[in-house]
């Protein structure tokens, strides 16, 4: 028997709202051979977050997304910074930068707990199933619904538009940097600009799902749609409905399991990717597994 | 400064132990990061890291306390697994490396978080000490746990050194090995073991999320001082010693602070510290050396144009000629100039700088070069005379007194260059 259950869905709708955004960063992030990257900045944001809310005072305030965001910035070039000033390689810049940032982080924390009511736990993997009690009321005191769904919306609606009118840009830059600074992009600000994209949609929803989910989110659908086809357009569109697929599947495993949602998700999407692995593997070839993929997104 | 003589006096013997515990924890891991680090493979620790907390969480659930042999095997099972998918992904589908570690550490991490919230549900009161993986707390390592991690540590440390010139093949020159007949797939597999265990022992101290730092950043920071591998590894374990006792000491005297986040920003300030100041690689030398070399090219281009100007017959130039020759770099030029004077290279005769008898002969050496390179690169590359110019302009202040020779002998001491200038000789009179 099914029966409507509100919390169920707007659990889910928002969940599905946070990995449409993640993957439609995600996609880039993957192809531009960022996905550590985004995993970085992903910890990283967590001093931001922290000052943010020691000078707004709460969770809430606009302080935290500016802090977040110029947090994830700082992280890029710190890591920018360590590969080719210092020539470090690539790899270990990142481990570098967000243990260092990670490490800062916690340690605010604890140094303002007692004005500070954040523990590091809840930033890893937050608790979506608060959601629909965390309700934003205006001054009137009309409730408008949960306030996370709003978040949702709104970094949904400014990825969305920021991939939109920059899609040709973001494709050419991903593909071919050096091309790309000949047509002249600015490949740097690019880059940047979807750097502040990622660490924004990091802040947006941390108290809601947390950065483990957010990371996955960012990179576990576009990996795998990726093993499914290679066209953009297409591995967008797969991407999206891997995200939704696996907010809507999450939650009732977690619901059954009595356990976090987000690290449900999390499972499943692993899952999903697991299985995309075997089927799409050299060894395990199958005809049907990317045709019938786009054949389906065709019709 | 009373809680500072405490500490490191070790008259709590408890205080002693944990001490042992990181010092030998983290020359291990520091130790096995720097292979990783020289594989390019710095990433796949924080892969392994955060991919051993189901196995953590499922030795816990089995064991039903905080059992170190169950964690430790249970962190084993899942951490081989996490590193057994790195590989077989890479090998059979297309997907980029770092796509692969992103997408196993995030959904091992999730899966672990799963296990971590159902535990919790159950209500066991040892679950306190579990949360502690995830962030870390060399206070709280038990002095019975800390046999078990110390002597995996110490297996670690053992088999790193014993098997030193097998590892070095896997890292620097994996096909040479396979080649002369060592088992290189062997090989790997045993070093991936050591790195899940020196994983799993760390994140006790220093917490899933940063272990990765205790990996990588001692590796990356003594890079900078040695180019030599059995002084990188001592530096590396030096550096994790010296930030891992730090983080205790920080963790022990502030209430409820994790040791972990001390140990890592304490290597990081190490780290940037080697960034900015180490010799030969540091930030900073590099900058002073290439101002150093930037100067000397520019000496080197003033005094060229003197001795061009004596070839046209003038006796020298006034200042204000020399720095019409550089008009964007004034500065420089004017730098150069008052070098040369102090150094007796130029004489400054009433307004007119002039080359000295030493400055002549410096002129002479870098004209020449200029001149004998032109000439090898076009009989020998056979690169037409107007091509050659900007090629020597660069080798001109590199080439070595031997490689001087060289050229004259294969050129035959050639008196021209491709422009029918003369190549200047040291007894020639100008």
């Amino acid at each position: 028997m099914i029966t409507f259950d509100q919390n169920a869905f707007l659990i889910i709708s928002t969940a599905s709202l946070i990995a449409i955004s993640c993957g439609l960063l995600g996609v880039f992030m993957m192809l531009r051979k960022m996905s550590m990257t985004g995993d970085a900045i992903s910890h990283a944001v967590l001093p931001g977050i922290v000052i943010g809310y020691f000078i707004s005072g709460s969770q809430r305030g606009v302080e935290v997304i500016v802090g977040a965001g110029l947090l994830g910035i700082l992280a890029t070039l710190i890591i920018d910074f360590l590969r080719k000033k210092a020539k470090v390689q690539l790899d270990a810049s990142i481990g570098i930068t967000f243990t260092l940032l990670f490490a800062i982080g916690i340690i605010l924390i604890n140094l303002l707990a007692y004005k500070v009511d954040l523990d590091q736990e809840c930033v890893l993997y937050g608790e979506i199933a608060y959601l629909p009690i965390d309700l934003w009321i205006t001054d009137s005191g009309f409730s408008m619904g949960p306030r996370i769904i709003w978040l949702a919306l709104l970094n949904l609606l400014l990825v969305g538009s920021f991939i939109f009118l920059l899609f040709k840009e973001l494709k050419l830059t991903s593909f071919d940097e050096g091309f790309g600074m000949v047509m002249g992009i600015p490949a740097g600000a690019i880059n940047l600009a979807l750097m502040s994209m990622v660490s924004y949609t990091t802040v947006s929803s941390f108290d809601a799902v947390g950065a483990i989910l957010v990371v996955a989110l960012l990179v576990v659908p576009p990996a795998t749609a990726f093993l499914w086809t290679k066209d953009i357009k297409s591995l967008i569109k797969l991407t999206i409905g891997i995200g939704i697929g696996i907010s809507v599947l999450g939650y009732y495993l977690a619901f059954w399991a009595d356990s976090s949602i987000a690290g449900m998700m999390v499972t499943v999407g692993g899952a999903v990717f697991l299985i995309s692995a075997v089927l799409t593997s050299k060894k395990f070839k199958f005809r049907l597994g990317t045709q019938s993929n786009q054949e389906a997104f065709n019709s | 400064m009373e809680d500072f003589l405490y500490f490191f006096s070790f008259q709590d013997s408890s205080i002693a132990f944990i001490v042992l515990g990181i010092t030998i924890l983290g020359i291990g891991s520091a130790y096995v990061g720097t292979f990783s680090f020289l594989d390019n493979k710095a990433l796949l620790g924080d892969a392994i890291s955060h991919s051993v907390l189901p196995g953590i969480c499922l030795g816990f659930l089995l064991a039903g306390e905080k059992n170190p042999y169950y964690i430790v095997g249970g962190a084993i099972i899942s951490g081989s697994a996490a590193t057994f998918l790195t590989s077989w992904l890479k090998s059979n589908t297309k997907l980029s490396e770092d796509s692969i570690i992103a997408t196993v550490l995030s959904t091992f991490f999730g899966f672990g978080i799963v296990l971590l919230t159902i535990i919790q549900k159950t209500g066991n009161p040892e679950m306190a000490g579990l949360n502690q993986f995830i962030f870390g707390n060399a206070i709280g390592i038990l002095e019975e746990d800390l046999w078990v991690y110390g002597g995996l540590s110490l297996i670690i440390i053992l088999s790193l050194s014993l098997m030193m010139k097998e590892f070095s093949l896997l890292v620097f020159n994996q096909e040479f090995g396979r080649a002369i007949g060592y088992p290189m797939d062997f090989i790997r597999l045993v070093f991936n073991i050591l790195m899940i265990l020196s994983v799993v022992i760390g994140i006790q101290a220093i917490g899933v999320v940063l272990m990765a730092a205790l990996l990588i950043t001692p590796g990356a920071a003594a890079r900078f001082w040695t180019d030599r591998l059995s002084t990188l590894l001592i530096l590396a374990g030096l550096f994790a010693v010296i930030s891992g006792i730090t983080g205790t000491y920080i963790s022990f005297v502030i209430p409820k602070m994790p040791t972990g986040p001390w140990v890592v920003v304490s290597l990081s300030a190490l780290a940037l510290i080697s960034f900015l100041f180490a010799p030969k690689k540091g930030i900073l030398f590099r900058y002073i050396s290439r101002r150093k070399y930037l100067r000397k090219t520019h000496r080197d281009h003033v005094l060229k144009s003197l001795f061009k100007a004596t070839e046209e017959g003038k006796k020298g130039l006034s200042k204000d000629e020399l720095l019409g020759l550089y008009p964007h770099h004034k500065k420089e030029t004017l730098g150069s100039i008052s070098y040369l004077l102090r150094n007796n290279q130029l004489n400054n005769i009433q307004g007119l700088i002039e080359l000295s008898e030493s400055g002549k002969t410096e002129a002479k050496r870098i004209v020449r070069l200029h001149r004998l390179w032109e000439s090898y690169l076009n009989e020998y590359m056979n690169i037409a005379p107007d091509h050659v110019h900007d090629s020597a302009e660069k080798l001109e202040h590199l080439i070595t007194p031997e490689l001087e020779a060289l050229l004259d002998n294969r050129l035959k001491y050639p008196k021209l260059d491709p422009h029918q200038e003369n190549i200047p000789r040291d007894n020639d009179n100008i």
